[in-house]
């Protein structure tokens, strides 16, 4: 069959049911699979609902309920403070030790939750993995925006909190957004790297709790990037953590901090890292998620 | 108009059966692997003929065929078989491993009531999830919402959680869903086997309204009742490769002759232990036994004698409620009787071998081909052995259903009831 024949048959194809070229080709791929994410965008209803339903799920059948997403940071704020801010004198840039840990605790929370989800999340779900089709970016996606809501609650509290210290929104709320952004795609990186590795080694199911221990002391949430020597500050650049948590300390709180020259590097090689991990972390997940529904 | 919708070309899977059988590895066993690979002969080729297990397994291999729109397809053939994995690798669920397969229109695939159903969201919020998760739009599902519930006969408990819900109510909601999906091409795996009976056969119904709306179907069951009355096509599949193609009545004619050549047809059934035995880390089977009342061990038995069968089994770690059920199947798939020792089993059972024993008295079966499917579980929590066919037996002799005549008696069972006569009156 010549072209033209089958661009007659395509034509007729809109009024006739059966189409004359397969409109889906199942075979074995080989070498690199393609990303793909116009499907992702196809089940964008998919991934609503399944935000939708963790969102509904994750606090049914407990007495504190929502109160739960304020408890968790609220209590670590007033260790912290304790500990850190009141015994320990961990300066904390002149603002309230207590804001100055919440702010940070606020997007390390939603980044530490997020990993946690989107790591689990495949080997939880292996109904959906061994009994359905669609595309599988779609489970460790929910979890990172169904914790946006925890992270839309606790925000609320911030408020108060700034409130409460008489402290001033300032302009540099707009770069807000992006920080959350940037979080969020931090998390999914990891998280994709991780989800794909946990379904067949569950180390991954053990690893993530301590990994997120560790990365919390390694991220100025308790304490301020000013407190590590200019010359090894270019560590924090390989976190790109700590660009999130002091850029939202900058962003709310109006300190003045990272306007220097190393600052802006570390912004930059941050977002090269995160960049090279979320690629990385779609290439692998996107190799491996043809096996999923065999070793799962 | 092309007049195929789907054509399926030298399909074929290859499973690693470490990776199948065992669900996981840890970062220990991958790092121990490799340090001892260069001990190790790990070709699969050369493992069978060392007499070991070979690694891998052909689950479908070189498997062709082509599909006409508005066919309706029976896809049988005994557990393993590859039909499960067919229909993976066509509802894109797992990758071929060479071949490929080409289809012509909207699939669905259903090879599971209700995934996704989450027990603390209501049954009206479950409607929408599910039919999310099988490939529904939002606006698709608001069109046949009342639709669906009035199939799911659950409007009164619309807005209650699901978990409240009675294992009948679940199943028919999630049914109801899946029913209500408009794809061309619909891939439904052993779906029918859930619910009462007046559900199932409702279920069928619009399995038949689905076939002659000229949707292109292919369907899996091990119920033969059902194959023989929606398709007229089916596919017997064995060992992972096409057997035959043709009119259902032939192939489900050959599937129940290929069933009776089984292995373990001596009444017996053993197992070396490790790995091969069915079973799990908690619990394999051992050996079953079928004994006449005689005390022999054998697979044809007497009509109005009993049978006894003996399974015994050894637990691995303490398990607390487990109990063997035994089914007694028909050459067709119907379950004759299900029995079970729970009521025998203690609340835990501490490791070691156990024999459970049954006796399935004289007069009750027909004289037919009946299988001895077994599964352990613990109910409400968890499957320890899934079902299985094991054992064969053939009944013989003279029938109790109450006549001498050499005929094939229908019925799963030919019950020894009394009949009386008496003449009523004379008529002259």
């Amino acid at each position: 069959m010549n072209d033209t024949q089958l661009n007659e048959k395509v034509k007729e194809d809109q009024v006739n049911p059966v189409p004359d070229v397969p409109t889906l080709i199942i075979q074995s791929t080989r070498g690199w699979a393609s990303l793909d994410l116009g499907a992702v965008w196809r089940y964008r209803e998919l991934l609503y609902f399944l935000v939708w339903r963790d969102v509904k799920v994750r606090y049914k059948q407990t007495v504190l309920g929502v109160l739960w997403i304020i408890l968790q940071p609220v209590v670590s704020m007033v260790v912290f403070s304790l500990l850190f801010g009141q015994l320990l004198k961990v300066p904390s840039d002149g603002v309230p030790y207590p804001v100055f840990a919440y702010t940070a605790l606020l997007p390390w929370n939603y980044f530490a939750g997020s990993l946690t989800r989107s790591s689990g999340s495949l080997v939880s779900n292996p109904q959906l993995i061994t009994k359905v089709y669609f595309p599988r970016l779609i489970i460790p996606l929910s979890g990172l925006f169904s914790n946006l809501v925890d992270f839309g609650v606790a925000f609320v509290v911030l408020i108060g909190l700034m409130f409460f210290y008489g402290i001033q929104i300032t302009s540099a709320i707009v770069v807000l957004p992006f920080l959350i952004l940037l979080a969020m795609l931090t998390a999914l990186g990891f998280g994709l790297w991780l989800a794909a590795l946990n379904v067949r080694y569950r180390d991954v199911g053990y690893l993530v709790p301590f990994l997120i221990q560790v990365w919390m002391y390694a991220t100025p949430v308790i304490y301020g990037s000013t407190l590590i020597p200019e010359r090894f500050r270019f560590l924090l650049a390989l976190n790109p953590m700590t660009v999130v948590v002091e850029g939202f300390r900058w962003s709310l709180l109006g300190q003045t901090a990272p306007a220097s020259q190393t600052s802006i590097w570390i912004l930059i090689l941050s977002l090269i890292m995160v960049a090279v991990v979320l690629i990385t972390g779609l290439i692998f997940f996107r190799r491996t998620e043809r096996t999923f529904a065999d070793i799962i | 108009m092309s007049n195929i919708a789907l054509r399926v070309d030298n399909l074929s899977k290859l499973y690693h059966i470490g990776a199948s059988l065992q669900h996981y590895a840890t970062l220990r066993d991958v790092l121990a692997g490799w340090l001892t690979k260069p001990l190790r002969r790990t070709r699969p080729d050369r493992a069978s003929k060392n007499g070991r297990q070979p690694d891998t397994i052909w689950a479908l291999k070189d498997v062709s065929f082509e599909i006409r729109p508005g066919e309706v397809v029976g896809i049988i053939g005994r557990n393993g078989a590859g039909k499960s994995t067919l229909l993976k690798i066509l509802s894109q669920i797992t990758e071929p491993t060479y071949g490929r397969a080409e289809i012509f229109g909207r699939v669905s695939s259903l090879l599971e009531v209700g995934t996704g159903f989450h027990p603390e969201l209501t049954g009206r919020e479950n409607i929408y999830l599910n039919g999310a998760i099988l490939g529904m739009r939002r606006a698709e599902i608001n069109r046949k919402f009342d639709e669906i519930v009035a199939f799911a006969e659950i409007e009164k408990f619309l807005d209650t959680p699901v978990k409240h819900y009675s294992s009948g109510m679940y199943v028919r909601l999630a049914f109801a869903v899946a029913a209500h999906l408009e794809p061309d091409i619909l891939i439904v795996d052993e779906v029918l086997a859930v619910g009462d009976a007046a559900f199932q056969k409702k279920c069928l119904g619009k399995m038949g309204d689905v076939a002659t709306e000229g949707r292109t179907v292919l369907f899996v069951s091990h119920n033969m009742g059902a194959i023989r009355s929606l398709c007229e096509r089916s596919i017997l599949l064995m060992d992972g490769q096409l057997e035959i193609d043709g009119p259902t009545q032939a192939i489900v004619n050959a599937y129940l002759l290929s069933v009776t050549t089984m292995k373990g047809d001596k009444g017996e059934i053993h197992w070396a232990g490790g790995e091969e035995a069915p079973g799990c880390d908690e619990v394999r089977l051992s050996s079953i036994h079928l004994i006449s009342h005689t005390g022999k061990v054998q697979n044809t038995f007497q009509l109005d004698k009993s049978i006894v069968v003996e399974v015994t089994y050894i637990v691995h770690k303490p398990l607390r409620g487990m109990r063997i059920v035994l089914k007694l199947k028909t050459e067709e798939g119907v379950i004759a009787f299900a029995s079970t020792d729970h009521n025998q089993q203690p609340a835990e059972l501490q490791p070691g071998r156990y024999m459970s024993t049954v006796t399935v008295p004289g007069g009750i079966l027909n004289r037919n081909k009946y299988y001895i499917h077994l599964s352990v579980d613990i109910p409400g929590v968890k499957v320890l052995i899934p079902g299985t066919e094991y054992l064969s037996l053939t009944c013989i002799g003279e029938s109790a259903h109450g006549s001498n005549f050499p005929e094939n008696w229908p019925g799963v069972f030919a019950l020894r009831l009394e009949w009386s006569f008496e003449r009523l009156d004379s008529m002259d």
